[in-house]
This record gives C-alpha cells, sequence and structure tokens, in this order.
C-alpha cells in the first residue's frame, strides 16, 4: 500500500505538485492521468525516491520512503524514456541489473523470449532501435516479481505485436495480484487494462475513481472524450 | 569508456618516464622535470576525466537510482572508480620506468614516492572537484567550463594573485600570509612539498627559508598531508551531499 500525504515539488520557480493526497491499496491497476507537465513523472519518481519532494510524506506499506533505499527491491520501474549505456550489451546490462537485486530469481529468460529479442542480446544498446530498447526496458522490468509495478508510458515505440503481449503480461501480473501504476497517453490502452484512473490536473488530483464515474460525471459516451471534456473545462 | 582512457592515460605516463630518463640520463633531474608535469598536468587530467565520466554515465546512474542500492553508493563508486583508476595510471605508469632504471639502488627513491603520493592526492582532490561541479550544474557545456576555470585558477591564476598580493604589501611581513596561502590551494601546496623533498628551496629565497623551516619539520610534514587530506575529504562530503538532495 502506498500513503501519498500532501506532496510538494517545485523545480526552481515551477511549481509541479500542488500537495498530492494520495492513498493506493494492494492489488489493481491504477492509470495516472493528465495533460503534458502535470507532475504524473514527477510523481512517480517521488515515489522511487529519484525525486527529492519539498514537502509532504510517501510511505510504503507504512514505512516512510525518506532515507531509505531498501524499498526499491519491492518496486520494478520502467522508465519513461529509455536511456541505457551504450557501451553495454543487453546481455551484460539484464546481467548487471540482476546483480543488484537481493532476491536473485529473475525470469529474464521467458521474457526474452516473449519479446524476440534473442537476436539482439549480443549486440550493444547504442546500436538498437528505439522499439527494441523499450523492449529491453520491459524485459528489465518485468523479469523481478515485487508486489509493486510501476509503467511511465510502457507503449512507447512498441509494434502492434509487442503491444498485444504487453497488455497480457500486465493482466497476467494483475491477476499474481500485483499493485500497478501506469501513465499513458493512449486513452483506449488504459481504458482497456485500468481499474482506476487518477486525473492529475496543475499538480493537484482532479479526479480519482473508476472509468464509468468519470464518464457519469463528464457526462460523456466515451472514455476519451470525458478526459478531453475533463480538459476543455479547465482550460476554459 | 572509462577503461579505454585510462590505458590511454597509463601509456602517456609510460611513455614521459621513459622518456624522461632517456632524456636528462639522471634520476633526480627526471624527478623534477617530472614534478613540473604532474603539478600542472595532473589536475587538469583528473578534472576533465571527472566531468566527462559523469557527464557520460548520466543514463546509467539514473538507471541504477531506480534499483535498490544507496544514493550515496551509487556516486563515491563512481567517484571513487575514476580517482583510483586514474591514480593507478599514474603510480604504475610512472613507476614502471623508475623502477626498471633502478630507482631503488638511489637516493630519490623517497623523492619519488613522494612526487608519486603527491600526484595520486592531486588526482583525488581534483576529481572531487570536478564532481562536485558536475552534480550542480546540469548543464555540460557550463559544467566543463567550470571544471577548466577551477584547474586554471588553481594551477595558474592562483600563483599570479599570491605574487602580486607579496609585491604589493612588501613591507609587511609576510611569511605567515604566505605559509596560509600556500596551504589552501592542493596545486601550491604540493609543488612546494616536492621542492623541499628535492633540496633546491635555495632557489626559493628567503621565503623558501621561512618554508624550508616550517615544511621541512615533521610539524610541517604533517600540517600539509592533512591538508591534502581534508582537500579529499571535504569535496567527497560535497558529492554525498549533493547527491543525496538532487533530483533525477
Amino acid at each position: 500500500m502506498i500513503e501519498i500525504d500532501n506532496l510538494h515539488k517545485k523545480f526552481g520557480k515551477n511549481e509541479v505538485l500542488k500537495g498530492i493526497d494520495l492513498t493506493i491499496d494492494n492489488g489493481g491497476i491504477l492509470a495516472v492521468l493528465g495533460p503534458n507537465g502535470s507532475g504524473k513523472t514527477t510523481l512517480i519518481k517521488s515515489i522511487l525516491g529519484m525525486v527529492v519532494p519539498n514537502s509532504g510524506t510517501i510511505k510504503l506499506n507504512g514505512t516512510s520512503i525518506k532515507k531509505n533505499w531498501e524499498y526499491r527491491n519491492d518496486i520494478d520501474y520502467l522508465p519513461q524514456i529509455a536511456n541505457f549505456p551504450g557501451n553495454l550489451t543487453v546481455k551484460e546490462l539484464i546481467k548487471m541489473i540482476k546483480d543488484l537485486r537481493s532476491s536473485k530469481t529473475a525470469d529474464d529468460e521467458r521474457l526474452i523470449e516473449l519479446f524476440k529479442l534473442q537476436p539482439f542480446l549480443d549486440k550493444k544498446l547504442n546500436n538498437l532501435s528505439g522499439g527494441t530498447k523499450q523492449k529491453v526496458n520491459l524485459v528489465l522490468t518485468f523479469m523481478f516479481d515485487s508486489p509493486l509495478v510501476i509503467l511511465d508510458e510502457p507503449t512507447t515505440g512498441l509494434d502492434p505485436i509487442s503491444h498485444i503481449r504487453l497488455k497480457q503480461l500486465i493482466t497476467a501480473e494483475k491477476e499474481n495480484g500485483k499493485t500497478i501504476l501506469i501513465t499513458s497517453h493512449i486513452m483506449s490502452f488504459v481504458e482497456e487494462i485500468a481499474d482506476e484512473i487518477v486525473f492529475l490536473l496543475e499538480g493537484k488530483i482532479y479526479f480519482r475513481g473508476s472509468i464509468p464515474a468519470l464518464k457519469t460525471k463528464t457526462e460523456q459516451p466515451d472514455f476519451e472524450h470525458a478526459i478531453a471534456s475533463m480538459l476543455s473545462s479547465s482550460y476554459a | 569508456m572509462r577503461s579505454r582512457w585510462s590505458y590511454v592515460y597509463f601509456l602517456f605516463y609510460l611513455l614521459l618516464g621513459v622518456v624522461l630518463l632517456f632524456l636528462n640520463n639522471d634520476l633526480s633531474k627526471a624527478v623534477i622535470t617530472l614534478m613540473n608535469v604532474i603539478i600542472i598536468l595532473v589536475p587538469l587530467i583528473g578534472t576533465i576525466f571527472g566531468v566527462m565520466y559523469y557527464y557520460n554515465s548520466k543514463e546509467f546512474t539514473e538507471l541504477l537510482l531506480a534499483q535498490p542500492v544507496k544514493r550515496s553508493s551509487i556516486f563515491l563508486g563512481q567517484y571513487f572508480g575514476v580517482a583510483l583508476s586514474l591514480s593507478m595510471s599514474l603510480i604504475i605508469g610512472l613507476g614502471l620506468p623508475f623502477v626498471f632504471y633502478g630507482i631503488f639502488n638511489s637516493g630519490a627513491v623517497w623523492d619519488f614516492s613522494l612526487l608519486l603520493v603527491t600526484g595520486a592526492f592531486l588526482t583525488l582532490i581534483f576529481t572531487a572537484l570536478a564532481f562536485v561541479i558536475a552534480l550542480a550544474n546540469e548543464n555540460k557545456i557550463k559544467g566543463f567550463g567550470y571544471a577548466i576555470l577551477l584547474w586554471l585558477f588553481m594551477a595558474v591564476i592562483y600563483d599570479g594573485v599570491f605574487l602580486m598580493s607579496l609585491v604589493y604589501f612588501e613591507e609587511y611581513p609576510l611569511d605567515k600570509f604566505s605559509l596560509v596561502a600556500t596551504m589552501l590551494n592542493p596545486v601550491d601546496l604540493s609543488r612546494v612539498l616536492i621542492l623541499l623533498k628535492l633540496d633546491i628551496s635555495a632557489l626559493l629565497g628567503y621565503t623558501g627559508a621561512v618554508f624550508q623551516k616550517f615544511f621541512g619539520t615533521s610539524v610541517g610534514f604533517i600540517l600539509s598531508s592533512l591538508m591534502l587530506t581534508l582537500w579529499v575529504i571535504v569535496p567527497t562530503y560535497f558529492i554525498q551531499r549533493m547527491a543525496k538532495r538532487k533530483d533525477f
């Protein structure tokens, strides 16, 4: 369970998060949505401890994440932009990340098979295409069996087949009882997999609830229009 | 990236050692020439490699940050990785030719080891300062600029300002001032330490006598070693502190 209490973050003068209160229960898929620059990635990075908040607390299963790093053993994180050290091969990178985890059980072979990455294993990461990098990124994220999975724009650059496999993967993880946090701009993808959504707007939580609830609230028949109507009402 | 460049660096020192010995044909003279090279070059290389390594491995750092690894161990690991491999290149690269030339059978062995130790210290100091600068500047170009400026200041400008102030305040007793001013710059401190050890302090004139009185004693030696250590510890502390607060 994640408890976020009154989280504030400023980058210079730019106030990105203006008091986020959010409790995420175990199990299920929660999608964090919002326009560009609404603070989705900052929120996620705060949970990971990559961004140090100005004020507010974040607790994971009752313990504060401040000055703590072991808790990241329980999180799998897929970064938005796959930035890897270019001079390593895919194999070396996977091995290295495995070495960093306390639990040595990783199920990389199944994932390599699933995303058909075998021909790329001995290639340097510099020479991979964007989509292949994203697949490597997915393997690194899903190969551990952590109770919390955080995915920042997981669909970027994926071909349709990999897209379908990713959806299957996410659904399977959900059935294992994991908590999954996703950000995405692909509304159809979100509508298909998310149990609940959180809508961030200008650093605050604007809406939280299920997709049907959102449709009723905005009086829109489909999800994409519901989101768009929320945006336009806020811009107006 | 790191390993390839440290080989180049190692080969450079190897070559330098061999050429100097060949040209001078005398150990003590070679040590003096080396000193001049080390005092200027080691800080420069430490600074550039430190900054370059930090910016180059930024992606890697971000990858590590999401993993269960302590922040300070990521950054201190990177720092010591760079600084120690540079020091090793220096010590082994210069050491080998001198050992083969027969440094152990000559009187210059202590001078030479002091030279290597100060070289290693300078590497540690300037790599740490470079990391601090790189951590403080998100912008690569700015970071590089500041780092080079720092080197220029420590290696060249500081001396100029120091000399000018000596000339300007020539009527006052300046022993204490010049001692302190030397202590505050690791480059100058190393230079004075080596010069005095080489027993050519007569070249330094009156100030040399004062310095000899101070640095020549064991108190002076210990104090200057402490100062050099402090120059390593303080920036390292800053690396850790800044790493803890930085957003990625």
